[in-house]
């Protein structure tokens, strides 16, 4: 059963310096801003940061890295019209970029989540991403072998947990979330709502709740408004309900 | 073969490449140019667009009150969802790509090789911060990989080459490209990959072929 806290301080409080930490989002969609804030406030540095971009704006990890708490970034896509922060530092060499394509990204977490060595893909090959990899032609087509990534914290966001620490997205804000829950030794995720157990139809978890270490509520989308209809909420019975 | 009416502008061209996607296809369109296809694709078409970031069965770009900021495409425009939608994880969404699930994927180049080499990531000017996103994995996924950008650069020189300058996205994997001069197909024939211009439009078939340092095929 993961651990609930009331308080984003104590969620992130698993990341260390040097931590390898995993970022969900796609652009802002899914990042766990208030989960990244709370890190900024934790001082914790030299950070090795996976995630798709490399900030946007002046919020969440944009913020960590004009920071300089962040070492290394392992990303697909860094620039961007709004990403002055990430430019910023790797203009000044303060900042390591591993550039990884974005199906290599999220395979590599997969493959860390899954307990894979490592995978052969087309994907890269005969480019200078691929340059220095091991590579194998089988069944006439020809694949770069790339390894699991895995993060010693992953922070991400989801719509509502349940007791259990299942796990339910919203919309394209689900990207990186399920892998990265899998990828780290501990996963923190913010949702917006906590629901009894029993309240997710356990046919619609998308992250069962085994992957979930810390959940910490947020309520991003107005604290206090009425929950939005989701499908894979469900009646339920007295029986059913566990930590209401 | 002589060259038909004048060049194509950016929308006649959107409208060819939405004309030749195959009814019922799953489709990826890439950030830029390749988004404005979508706008020429007809309900009779039943055509199925896929986003990377993790969604089937997109609908047009959202407006006013219909945006969500948890409901954008691979570019980061806030977009609806059809009827048939569905939402899934970025590793189930690329391996959908990678696993030769999308029938075509129209993206944007810098330059073809005649061998159907695509070079679209990135300029490889050294003072430049590299990014790369889904193109490597788009480039190699699809059935089809349709091109579409304008026959030459700038200055001039063609972007249909005999070999890629730019960094190369990935190898072989275009089969066909989409111009304002003119439609080519990538085909193989007795083992090699050839390029055959199919529709010229403002030029003709000739000065197309005095102008690239490709052989077009017959």
């Amino acid at each position: 059963m993961p651990e609930i806290t009331q308080s984003t301080a104590a969620a992130v409080a698993g990341v260390k310096d040097g931590s390898t930490v995993l970022m969900g989002g796609f652009g802002n969609a899914g990042q766990p801003m208030e989960l990244i804030d709370a890190l900024l406030d934790s001082g914790a540095r030299n950070l090795t940061v996976v995630s798709n971009n490399a900030g946007q704006g002046d919020a969440g990890l944009a913020l960590l890295i004009k920071e300089r708490r962040v070492r290394k970034v392992i990303c697909s896509f860094p620039r961007q019209s709004d990403s002055w922060h990430f430019d910023a530092a790797y203009g000044a060499g303060e900042i390591e970029l591993e550039l990884v394509p974005q199906g290599n990204l999220a395979e590599r977490l997969r493959a860390a989540g899954a307990g894979i060595g490592g995978f052969f893909t087309p994907t890269g090959y005969g480019t200078e991403l691929a340059a220095g990899k091991e590579t194998r032609q089988i069944e006439g087509r020809n694949y770069v072998l790339e390894h699991p990534l895995r993060g010693d914290v992953a922070l991400i966001k989801a719509l509502y947990a349940d007791h259990a620490g299942n796990l339910v997205y919203r919309k394209t804000a689900r990207n990186f979330g399920p892998v990265m829950a899998a990828a780290a030794a501990q996963t923190v995720v913010q949702v917006e709502q906590l629901l009894p157990t029993g309240s997710l139809d356990p046919e619609a978890v998308v992250t069962p709740g085994i992957y979930v270490d810390v959940v910490t509520v947020v309520a991003t989308r107005g604290a206090g408004a009425a929950p939005e209809p989701h499908p894979a909420v469900r009646e339920h019975t007295a029986e059913e309900m566990v930590g209401a | 073969m002589s060259g038909t009416g004048t060049r194509l502008s950016r929308q006649e061209l959107a409208r060819l490449v939405a004309r030749d996607i195959a009814p019922g296809s799953y489709v990826n369109l890439g950030i830029g140019q390749p988004t404005m296809v979508a706008d020429y694709l007809t309900a009779e078409q039943h055509v199925t667009l896929h986003t990377e970031n993790g969604m089937l069965g997109m609908g047009p770009q959202a407006h006013g009150d219909r945006i969500d900021d948890e409901l954008i495409n691979a570019g980061k425009i806030p977009v609806t969802e059809l009827p048939g939608a569905s939402y899934f994880h970025h590793a189930d969404s690329f391996a959908m790509m990678r696993g030769g699930h999308l029938d075509v994927c129209v993206l944007g180049a810098f330059q073809v090789s005649a061998s159907g080499d695509l070079a679209n990531w990135s300029t490889g000017a050294p003072d430049a911060i590299p990014a790369v996103g889904g193109a490597m994995d788009l480039a190699i996924g699809a059935k089809e990989v349709f091109v579409m950008m304008s026959l030459f650069a700038r200055d001039g020189t063609a972007k249909l080459v005999p070999e890629c300058t730019y960094p190369v996205t990935g190898l072989g994997c275009v089969t066909r490209v989409y111009t304002d001069c003119g439609v080519f197909h990538i085909l193989e024939q007795d083992g090699a990959r050839r390029l055959k211009l199919v529709e010229p439009y403002g030029l003709s078939a000739d000065q197309i072929q005095d102008q690239l340092e490709v052989e077009l095929s017959a």
